[in-house]
């Protein structure tokens, strides 16, 4: 009961640096995981499809998206009473419409505009 | 009457409609937000060089293609340069908590040093690749590829500066107020930078090399 009472309170006075630290080695650990794991894939042509390796990366590299805004960055709804957050949530909104938004009108103007295509609506 | 009125005007409580007095904000308290504002308006610059990327990435013009240019292993040593030096970043903020100047300073100096490391990889294989013929006018392709890896090795550059200047005003000032909100925001803009190292590696090297 009392060494336990003493860890709370060693905890406590310690405060932010002990979370902290672990919090930083714990993100680098899965960073270093997450990473690895794309590059060793792309490398060793492990999966055959080109697609089923492109969509894997891309969930890798949104998972460790996360971890490094959590682990690094401290991102949470609660720090600066949300406002981070609400400004976050807002860029990602505003980055989603523009890379979707680009790569879907430019992907459709590409189609039309190919020269094959062009060529075989010629007299 | 008209006197009357004036007066009346004059004893009567003035409404106001407006906050008078600034309320208390005490030095730098608003500087993380505002920070991470612009920290998101850089994450907008980034994706628009992403789409740009995105839209110009497979025009080659019959030149070079990622496979032929793009050397994995560099970039994963670079990814793993930048990848320590958030951690060392991380051990640089863990002191300055405790107060140890000179720890902090050590830590702030083995990241700068990653960081350097970064720099002097990423120009390397720059200049690799122009001596290729690989340049910036080669194609859409290699255009977009050095407007986007290049503005993300640009800011890394300038993160160093700023990291120098932090250095020398801790050693002259000690860990005051300021300098930790300023050693406080360097955080924010370095690790910002590793985030945007994870879209760069996976959306231009390694998709490159699948296409």
């Amino acid at each position: 009961m009392s060494a336990d009472t003493h860890v709370v309170h060693a905890d406590h006075a310690a405060g932010h640096g002990h979370d902290s630290l672990r919090s930083y080695l714990i993100g680098f650990g899965l960073s270093v995981v997450l990473t690895a794991i794309p590059f060793w894939l792309v490398m060793s042509g492990v999966l055959d499809s080109r697609k089923a390796t492109a969509l894997t990366i891309m969930v890798f590299a949104a998972a460790q998206i996360v971890v490094h805004m959590i682990f690094f960055l401290h991102m949470s709804a609660r720090s600066e009473n949300g406002w981070t957050m609400m400004a976050l949530i807002f860029t990602l909104v505003i980055v989603g419409i523009t890379l979707s938004g680009s790569l879907w009108v430019m992907y459709h103007l590409n189609v039309n505009m190919m020269p094959g295509h062009a060529m075989s609506q010629m007299p | 009457m008209n006197t009357r009125i004036t007066i009346a005007q004059d004893s009567a409580e003035v409404p106001v409609f407006y906050l008078v007095d600034e309320h208390e904000h005490a030095e730098g308290a608003s500087t993380p937000l505002g920070f991470w504002i612009y920290l998101m308006s850089d994450c907008l610059i980034f994706a628009v060089l992403f789409a740009i990327f995105g839209v110009l990435g497979g025009n080659y013009a019959a030149g070079p293609s990622p496979k032929d240019l793009f050397d994995l292993p560099l970039v994963a040593v670079n990814t793993s340069m930048l990848l320590l030096s958030s951690i060392t970043y991380g051990f640089a903020m863990l002191t300055l908590e405790k107060g140890r100047i000179g720890a902090t300073q050590i830590w702030l100096a083995v990241t700068a040093l990653f960081g350097l490391a970064f720099v002097g990889i990423e120009l390397s294989e720059f200049a690799h690749m122009i001596h290729e013929g690989a340049t910036p006018q080669r194609s859409a392709f290699l255009s977009s590829f050095f407007t986007l890896v290049g503005t993300h090795g640009l800011h890394v550059s300038f993160g160093l500066v700023w990291m120098v200047t932090l250095m020398v005003q801790v050693a002259q000032h000690g860990l005051i107020e300021a300098n930790r909100r300023r050693l406080m925001c360097l955080s924010m803009f370095w690790h910002f930078l590793d985030v945007i190292w994870i879209g760069v590696f996976t959306f231009v090297y390694l998709m490159g090399m699948l296409r």
